[in-house]
């Protein structure tokens, strides 16, 4: 399988988060697709010219999570679990609401207010798809 | 096999004005190390012991199963070497010096030479006279690639290069790693080429390790906490700060071990966490040099 992740160096977040996060939206659109064999580590380091070590911890943390599973002499590859998706991005939700929140208090907002503006951003949204 | 590459014990070189002190360190198989110092630590000292070109005071040194210096000739026939300071003959090609090199080693791998001359944009009836800085460096670091080393040890090996070199040059040493029983160490103070590839890393200041980790602890261990005190607060100290920078009322702590109970603790003592910030490699390379020369660690 052809890894054609993209890491920037201008990105706050540590490697391993970019590797994660990539790997998370491949899984999550599909491309790599549930029970897919995935590259092995060595692999992908060497494709991104990243340490071993920053692309073991990423897949540490995926198997953590239940994206990925590694089996023993088989290498990596993507969970068959069905729910996959929908999870990943209820995590990515409930990290940006939580940024969210702390921009608000950091601004001095009320609860109110931050729900509000949370509610017209959903509406505006709802109103462009349409 | 054997899973320890290169290990140095309690190593020691004295000179009049410089001396490499109780030096000890390990480098698995299959892993980069990074050594990072700035110029004068003793990087280049390190690496010639290694090599056996400086014989220590004390301490022992265990290259791929060998001890060194005893048993450097056979220890070399695996290490492929590249140092700033390395000549190649200014009148030969690098063609020359490919069949030179190929006359010594036996497991020179003529394809793969043939690969990197293409990569690396050089022609063998090129004479070194007329090469760049960048190209003298590529067609060394060729020289000793080809021979499928199982040690490289490189010494500053993208000081002065440029960018898109830079990259050509990591991208050839990560691709070494795809083979699991392959091995570098090298030398920078370009952090971030260090931050890129390392696995392993190695501070060294003025002769001494100050630290050394893996990677990613390292990155995980320090963090910059930006607090934002309340007039009659008082600043929170704990163990693990090496660094209280800021103002008064807007102080940055710097922490070598960070927790997450930390940011409780100073909420406790009544200060706001505005921001847990990561840190580059660099930024922990000078605050770990500034907190040691200073004596400033708590």
């Amino acid at each position: 399988m052809h890894s054609d992740l993209v890491i920037s160096q201008s990105d706050g977040r540590p490697m391993y988060l970019q590797i994660m996060e990539q790997i998370k939206q491949r899984v999550a659109v599909g491309e790599w697709a549930r029970g897919d064999e995935i590259p092995s580590i060595r692999q992908l380091a060497v494709a991104l010219r990243v340490s071993v070590i920053t692309v073991k911890r990423a897949y540490l943390e995926l198997e953590r999570e239940g994206v990925i599973v590694t089996q023993h002499g088989k290498g990596s590859m993507v969970a068959p679990d069905p729910d996959l998706s929908p999870r990943l991005y209820e995590q990515e939700l409930a990290e940006h609401i939580d940024q969210a929140a702390r921009l608000g208090t950091l601004l001095g907002l009320r609860t109110e207010e931050l729900t509000s503006r949370l509610k017209r951003a959903a509406q505006r949204l709802i109103k462009e798809h349409v | 096999m054997n899973s320890i590459s290169v290990r140095f014990e309690g190593v020691s070189k004295h000179y009049p004005h410089f001396t490499l002190d109780n030096i000890g360190f390990e480098l698995p198989t299959g892993s980069i190390l990074g050594f990072i110092g700035p110029n004068g630590a003793g990087k280049s000292t390190t690496i010639r012991i290694l090599m056996g070109l400086i014989h220590q005071d004390q301490g022992a040194v265990h290259v791929l199963g060998r001890s060194m210096p005893a048993e450097q000739a056979a220890a070399k026939m695996d290490i492929g070497f590249v140092s700033e300071d390395m000549r190649l003959y200014a009148a030969a090609t690098v063609g020359w010096h490919m069949e030179f090199i190929q006359s010594i080693y036996p497991r020179w791998d003529q394809s793969y030479a043939a690969s990197l001359l293409q990569r690396f944009d050089l022609k063998p009836q090129q004479r070194i006279r007329g090469l760049s800085h960048g190209q003298r460096v590529k067609a060394a670091l060729l020289l000793a690639l080809a021979r499928r080393p199982r040690l490289l040890v490189l010494d500053e090996p993208t000081t002065g290069l440029d960018p898109v070199a830079r990259q050509e040059v990591l991208g050839e040493l990560m691709a070494v790693l795809a083979d699991e029983e392959r091995t570098i160490l090298f030398s920078s103070h370009n952090t971030l080429d260090v931050e890129q590839i390392s696995d392993q890393i190695v501070f060294i200041d003025r002769g001494r390790i100050i630290d050394a980790d893996d990677k990613e602890s390292f990155l995980d261990r320090w963090r910059r906490l930006r607090l934002v005190l309340s007039q009659d607060a008082v600043l929170p100290r704990f163990s693990g700060i090496v660094d209280v920078a800021g103002s008064g009322l807007l102080p940055v702590l710097t922490t070598n071990c960070f927790e997450p109970r930390m940011i409780s603790e100073c909420q406790e003592m009544g200060a706001t966490v505005q921001a847990v910030d990561t840190m580059t490699l660099e930024e922990i390379f000078v605050a770990n040099v500034q907190s040691r020369r200073g004596g400033k660690l708590v």
